[in-house]
């Protein structure tokens, strides 16, 4: 019961989420309403058990991506009213598209209601009691550790790589010197004067 | 699992990497710890190698292979690692402010390459080939200020890439039509059925990728760019470890995963040897680089380890892995020699030309290379014959005599480019003299060379022979 209240509570956000970044007005907020259909999203991902996928749609898509996306709109002045302007010029493609995914999705599901096409194709590995976190985990630091462990050196050479060709010193640039603001003493920046009255200070 | 000795190697190398990424970073800048502190480690990796268990057989579930084979290959990668950073050793200004990444990055390659080695499953094999692969990017164009260098990055980055991207459609038929990345299970399946269309695909795609990376005819284009435009000591990597790494590497897939499949993959070995011995011998007329001239030597070097491997078998294999040996030594030397060529200011001088009369000026340095040229030409008194003799036997046993008697005709057109070199030094007038550079350990490294060339090195014919044909027994 609680189940299906869930899966018409996260169905339901995620569609008028997904309609509101469609519609909304400001950019910013469309992208604010792509994170909460993100968000729901990973919550029906969770209800069919599929607990690895929720978290990477957490993890990737609102993490990274809709907050590159969000930098992306905030940084760049588009003008999306006038990206707007030629909706009804353009409706008759959009349609075609849309009918064309459609049919598609149609297709899709109808070959995948009649069965597999090859006795061998279903590649779905077999359920077992391991949740599927658990499952991959084992996997990545069972089976295939030297691969996945030789994979982050791989990343490592990259960000070494960006670095040593990309990285310069600007000649400009004023790092603190702590050494040296700590070696300043006060005898050597202030000095003390007594300037007569009338006369001023000689600097 | 549990028990790490086998790729105790490659932890090694692996934890001094990231640690002398981290002493780099707040070593004094120009001190050259770094340097000795990588050479170290290579050298701590090579003593780990003897003691790495040969008979652990197959591990991390059949996907590498720590065997008498891999042991041999690393040994060659990370020696000639270590020369490399020796040599990059007052190469780079001491302003540069990134040299301190140099050796951590041929430590990484160094990784790589002895995957590439130890890989026993399509998998490691490609993880290892773009750790290895990805490194070698970066070093290409090391010195990213100059214009040849990073052309040469680039270059080796967009055509590498390519190679990766057919390697990886082989990989992918091969799996698709034997369901295995293993090599045990692909091998099985070759043996168990016909051999269809997809699998043949699949196998030249493979060898194609693999041909790309040890600069084999007709995938060798971006190898004379690369050399010329790459710093000399990465050159010299480039030209020794890596290259040996993937010639092993294609020797272990044709004759584990693809041995029943041996009439399939011989006509593509015998093809791109042939043509590697032809080009590398006459593109390399015209060339007034000396590194473009090596380039188009260890082209035509490439293509005499190929011959070997076209034989197959026990036999193929130890002519393989002996000519890897030698080759490596030979080009390493040449290298070293080439590093001695710099201007009165210490600018390093690359052409041809600048050679002239050397044998007047620096009669030592003009011997030594001298030496390196006749032995990669293959000319008897010297070592770099008796590997070239080994390979051509191995293909007369194999029955391929018209190989073996091609190649050694094809041996003596070769060799009219090295004897330019020789010409140069010895018979033209001198036009200006070098600077003379005090590097004692890398003189040292000369000397070492030009005895292991000279007709003293027949001596370790039996030593290297004996580990070569301990490291083929797997076949």
């Amino acid at each position: 019961m609680i189940a299906l209240l869930a899966f018409y509570l996260f169905a339901t956000l995620t569609i008028a989420s997904a309609v509101l970044v469609i519609f909304a007005r400001n950019p910013v907020h469309s992208v604010l309403w792509l994170i909460l259909g993100f968000f729901n999203a990973a919550g029906l991902m969770l209800l069919t058990g599929a607990e690895f996928i929720a978290m990477l749609l957490v993890i990737v898509y609102v993490g990274a991506v809709a907050v590159l996306f969000l930098f992306v709109v905030m940084m760049l002045d588009i003008d999306f009213s006038q990206l707007r302007s030629g909706f009804n010029r353009n409706l008759p493609f959009g349609l075609l598209i849309a009918l064309v995914l459609l049919s598609e999705i149609v297709i899709a599901i109808s070959a995948y209601s009649a069965g597999p096409a090859f006795a061998h194709a279903s590649g779905a590995p077999p359920a077992n009691a391991l949740p599927n976190i658990e499952a991959l985990g084992a996997m990545l630091y069972g089976q295939y550790l030297l691969p996945f462990e030789l994979a982050g050196l791989i990343l490592l050479v990259a960000m070494i790589g960006a670095i040593v060709l990309t990285h310069r010193s600007r000649g400009d640039a004023r790092p603190q010197k702590v050494a040296r603001q700590i070696r300043r003493r006060p005898e050597d920046a202030v000095k003390m004067a007594k300037p007569a009255v009338g006369e001023g200070v000689s600097l | 699992m549990g028990n790490l000795a086998p790729i105790l190697p490659e932890v090694i190398l692996g934890i001094a990497a990231i640690f002398l990424m981290l002493f780099a970073a707040f070593a004094r800048r120009g001190s050259s710890a770094t340097h000795w502190l990588a050479v170290l480690a290579l050298l701590g990796a090579c003593v780990a190698l003897a003691g790495a268990p040969q008979e652990s057989g197959r591990i991390f579930g059949g996907m590498f292979a720590a065997d008498g084979f891999a042991a041999f290959g690393k040994l060659i990668i990370f020696l000639s690692a270590a020369v490399a950073v020796i040599m990059a050793h007052g190469w780079f200004d001491r302003e540069f402010e990134h040299s301190g990444e140099y050796p951590v990055l041929i430590l990484l390659s160094a990784i790589g390459a002895s995957v590439m080695v130890s890989a026993t499953d399509l998998m490691m094999l490609y993880i290892g080939l773009e750790l290895q692969s990805l490194s070698a990017y970066v070093l290409a164009s090391y010195r990213r200020h100059d214009a040849r260098s990073a052309e040469a990055g680039l270059k080796y980055f967009v055509l590498g890439g390519l190679a990766s991207g057919i390697l990886l459609y082989g990989i992918s038929l091969l799996y698709g039509f034997t369901g295995a990345t293993s090599f045990t299970g692909i091998s099985a399946a070759f043996a168990g059925g016909s051999i269809g269309f997809g699998l043949i695909a699949g196998l030249a795609f493979t060898l194609a990728g693999i041909a790309f990376k040890i600069a084999a005819v007709p995938f060798h284009m971006w190898t004379p760019d690369v050399y010329e435009g790459a710093p000399t000591p990465v050159t010299a990597f480039f030209a020794s470890g890596p290259k040996i790494a993937a010639v092993l590497l294609g020797t272990r897939v044709c004759l584990d995963a693809l041995g029943p499949a041996t009439d399939q993959w011989r006509q593509i070995v015998i093809f791109a040897a042939l043509a590697s011995i032809v080009l590398g011998a006459v593109a390399a007329y015209g060339q007034t680089n000396i590194k473009r001239l090596l380039a188009y030597s260890s082209i035509n070097n490439v293509g005499f380890a190929l011959v070997g491997l076209a034989a197959g078998g026990q036999g193929g294999a130890q002519a393989v892995l002996f000519y890897s040996a030698v080759y490596v030594v030979m080009t390493l030397g040449a290298f070293l020699c080439v590093l001695r060529m710099r201007d009165a200011d210490g600018r390093p001088m690359e052409s041809l030309s600048s050679l002239s009369g050397l044998s007047q000026t620096q009669p030592l340095l003009a011997l030594a290379l001298a030496m390196f040229m006749f032995s990669l030409a293959g000319i008897p008194p010297l070592f770099g014959f008796w590997p070239k003799l080994m390979v051509f036997n191995a293909a007369v046993d194999a029955g391929l005599l018209p190989l073996a008697i091609a190649a050694a005709v094809l041996t003596v057109v070769g060799a009219y480019y090295y004897l330019k070199i020789v010409k140069i030094m010895y018979f033209d007038e001198p036009t200006g003299a070098f600077q003379r550079v005090r590097e004692p350990v890398q003189t040292a490294l000369i000397v070492a060379c030009a005895l292991f060339v000279s007709p003293l090195g027949y001596l370790l014919i039996n030593p290297i022979g004996r580990l070569a044909a301990n490291a083929a027994s797997i076949f």
